[in-house]
């Protein structure tokens, strides 16, 4: 939902005080929108597409970076938060290893355990729960995160030797303001995104990775997703949320090598590289929009909220969507986009930084009073939570869309790099290293 | 009892066993085993100790002599490894003395008293010696069914006690009474629910919830008197409903007394306890007037466990790993249920916080992974 439409170039005239003027406000340690504007807007410029895989096509389940960050976002998402409910070290790399065995599996299309859901033996349970039978991978990723609890406990018990191990940046995340966040789904010991294009492909997935962790690990939560509300290649169109509007205009591409490295993977040298460079840190929260609310606001309202239009997706004042922000476009003595508007704050000129949003959609039914339980989860990878999500949030107190949004849940994950090579499993040099 | 549907889908495949040999009709409840004792043992059991007269044996036929000087109901078991039963007797009241028949291989055991009936009790190693017979695993996977009726009989008979005097109180109109009763006398009903639920049309009359009933049918057994006692605690139309409860009892007892479960149905039956408690138990739907499904869960888990030991010198040579597993993982189970005690008896559902019953699933959930291992490993014999 934070918008990180940069434009080419900075644009001519605007005033010093429209600039920095937000940027100040809470972000300390922000680096300079001068300074990375240019950056920020090459990284998010529109390249040509390539010929991207189809929507049945299996995707690389190894490589030097995880799949499901900078693939191209499938149309689904089940989303899983888990607690290790063991103190056994070596249980818990068993899973570990056991998961990545079935994810090479599945992600290939195939069932996910060695057996398969049909072909075993009558009296035992099948090793494939079967409801994938039949269906292509349809680009199904799995991506691993770990927590912040994986490391030291809430109490401060080095639960698995890894508490000296925690990179500085994988911490809690602060409190917002606004913030009202459920407990019982918000964060966790480890987490798997699992994306694809058949929802039944996703479910299928988390469902058996779960029943694989019988005993050692416990689902703390989890979500499902519907309609990507992010780009993250030149590739797919912009896509709409349940606003209604066109959401991450401008998001990180894939193609844009040179901002992925400055703002989604962990590099050498930083803090934890010795076995998360090349990784990212995950950061979800369950963004309840007020649906009623806004629907029966007006479309002027709706407009000055986002800062641009509800049809072309243009920015206020502006023609077309892929149209330069100009936050000094006056119109009838008024500026084009309002200090208060969702583009104004979540603007990279004025967080400072870039992120790679992977949100989706949800409806959990209603609410018990009628009401739509909707929202966005809002999925972002970067190279630091500091300098990415909590740098935007913080930028947000005043968004004018606070009005219409509550954020429910919250979680923060280190995934490891890629898995690389058939002796290679998920966390092996977290865990070995 | 939702999964009563499916269990009684697969009835047409069970081979039930009827057995009118030597194994059927025993006296009472405590038969252990045949032969005749070379010995009586004496056993005092108190509240607090649990003294058996030997520590070593010769491989054979004995008598234990059991006799509760305690305060509390007891019971007495002899538990081959992994707390397998060799025989056990059950619901012996302050004061008496009970017989205890048991035919014991060369081997290690454990004598175990239960004062208050729960709980891991108060245990003594027990040495048999001679020669160990090796049971080939044929023989061993044939014996596993004598050893799951040698169980069943076991409960059915303090089954049979508890029911009557529920009923008794309830017919007297002895509410408090009647409520202190039921939750132990549904534990040995749950213990043996897989047995108890392949005799279909008796299930539903004993166990059946409001609700489930066909067109026409009426609410009846304990579920029945349940709602009687915690919703309106008028039990004055209950007496014609606890008359049919204990004589329905009875003639689930009888026919299950006599049922000699095939390996491939002790380890479905293993299974189907742990689903019940999945399904009935760690949601409150089984009790949920009287809030007591811990009782039935704590139940259904030595259930299970008893239909696992039974099979267990089979396992042990075909899969020990397995056995492993599945002894790890009920050991976590009653650690994680055993948080829950609330005097000889446990804390209601609606007294458990989420957190603490997802803890439980979580325990159930790996327990029944493993257990829904053992039908295969039979089924490869």
């Amino acid at each position: 939902m934070t918008e990180q439409q940069g434009p080419e170039e900075q644009p001519a005239g605007v005033s010093r005080r429209r600039l920095f003027g937000w940027l100040g406000a809470g972000t300390a340690g922000v680096v300079a929108a001068g300074a990375t504007g240019g950056l920020i807007g090459r990284s998010t410029a529109q390249e040509p597409a390539p010929g991207g895989p189809r929507a049945d096509d299996a995707v690389p389940f190894t490589g030097p970076h995880q799949a499901g960050i900078v693939t191209p976002a499938q149309d689904r998402l089940h989303f899983v938060a888990l607690d290790v409910t063991t103190d056994d070290r070596d249980e818990l790399v068993a899973v570990l290893k056991a998961w990545t065995d079935a994810a090479r599996r599945m992600t290939a299309g195939r069932d996910a355990g060695p057996v398969g859901a049909v072909d075993g033996e009558r009296y035992a349970p099948p090793d494939d729960t079967g409801e994938a039978i039949g269906l292509p991978p349809s680009g199904l990723t799995l991506t691993i995160g770990f927590g912040p609890t994986l490391f030291t406990a809430a109490d401060g018990t080095d639960r698995f030797g890894l508490a000296a191990r925690r990179p500085a940046p994988l911490t809690e995340l602060p409190a917002f303001p606004g913030d009202q966040l459920r407990p019982e789904i918000s964060g966790g010991d480890l987490c798997i995104q699992a994306c694809a294009n058949d929802p039944q492909v996703a479910v299928h997935a988390v469902r058996n990775l779960v029943r694989l962790g019988a005993g050692v690990v416990s689902v703390r939560w989890s979500q499902l997703g519907f309609g990507r509300t992010s780009s993250t290649s030149t590739g797919q169109d912009t896509p709409r949320n349940l606003f209604g509007f066109k959401d991450g205009t401008n998001n990180l591409k894939a193609e844009a090598s040179a901002g992925l490295d400055r703002f989604v993977w962990v590099a050498d040298g930083d803090s934890g590289a010795d076995w998360l460079a090349g990784g990212s840190y995950l950061v979800t929260r369950r963004i309840r929009m007020l649906i009623e609310p806004w629907d029966t606001s007006s479309l002027d309202e709706q407009h000055r909220t986002i800062g641009r239009t509800k049809g072309s997706g243009a920015p206020l004042g502006q023609q077309a969507e892929f149209d330069p922000v100009d936050f000094t476009k006056q119109v009838d003595g008024e500026f084009a986009i309002p200090e208060t508007s969702h583009v104004f704050l979540a603007h990279p000129t004025n967080s400072g930084t870039a992120i790679l949003r992977r949100g989706y959609s949800f409806v959990d039914g209603s609410d018990g009073l009628g009401r739509l339980d909707a929202g966005l989860f809002f999925i972002a990878y970067q190279r630091d939570p500091a300098t990415g999500f909590v740098q935007v949030q913080r930028n947000l107190r005043l968004d004018a869309m606070n009005e219409y949004i509550r954020h429910t849940s919250s979680a923060v994950f280190a995934c490891p790099p890629g898995v690389q090579g058939d002796d290679d499993w998920w966390g092996r040099a977290l865990f070995e290293g | 009892m939702s999964l009563r549907d499916r269990r009684l889908a697969l009835l047409p495949a069970l081979a039930l066993v009827v057995l009118t040999a030597a194994c059927g009709g025993s006296d009472d409840g405590g038969d252990g085993g045949g032969g005749t004792p070379a010995d009586t043992i004496p056993v005092a059991a108190s509240d607090d100790a649990c003294d058996v007269e030997a520590d070593e044996l010769p491989a054979g036929t004995h008598e234990f002599e059991i006799t509760n000087e305690g305060s509390k109901v007891t019971e007495f078991y002899v538990y081959a490894e992994g707390d397998r039963v060799m025989a056990e007797i059950e619901n012996i009241a302050p004061g008496l003395s009970r017989p205890l028949l048991v035919e014991l291989p060369a081997g290690e055991y454990e004598t175990v008293c239960k004062p208050g009936m729960i709980g891991d009790g108060i245990r003594n190693p027990l040495t048999v010696t001679g020669e160990a017979a090796q049971l080939s695993e044929d023989e061993s996977l044939a014996q596993a069914g004598v050893d799951y009726q040698r169980y069943v009989q076991s409960q059915t008979g303090a089954l049979i006690e508890q029911t009557t005097a529920f009923v008794d109180a309830v017919k007297a109109g002895d509410v408090e009474g009647a409520k202190a009763l039921y939750p132990v006398a549904r534990t040995y009903w749950e213990r043996i629910e897989p047995v108890a639920e392949i005799f279909g049309d008796l299930d539903p009359l004993i166990d059946g919830r409001e609700g489930d009933q066909e067109e026409g049918q009426d609410f009846t057994g304990f579920h029945r008197i349940e709602q009687a006692l915690w919703v309106t605690g008028d039990v004055s139309a209950m007496g014609p409903y606890a008359d049919n409860l204990l004589a329905d009892v009875r003639r689930v007892v009888e026919l299950a007394d006599e049922t000699t479960l095939e390996p491939l149905q002790l380890a479905n039956g293993a299974k189907a306890l742990l689903d019940e408690v999945a399904t009935g138990k760690i949601t409150g739907e089984e009790e949920r007037y009287s809030r007591t499904d811990l009782w039935d869960f704590a139940a259904n888990v030595e259930g299970s466990q008893a239909a696992v030991q039974a099979l267990r010198p089979f396992l042990e040579e075909a899969d020990p790993e397995l056995v492993a597993e599945i002894d790890e993982r009920f050991a976590e189970t009653e650690a994680e249920l055993g948080q829950y005690r609330a005097g000889d008896g446990w804390m209601l559902h609606d007294q458990l916080t989420q957190d603490q019953l997802k803890g439980l699933s979580d325990r159930i959930t790996a327990l029944t992974e493993s257990v829904s291992q053992v039908a295969a490993v039979v089924a490869r014999r």
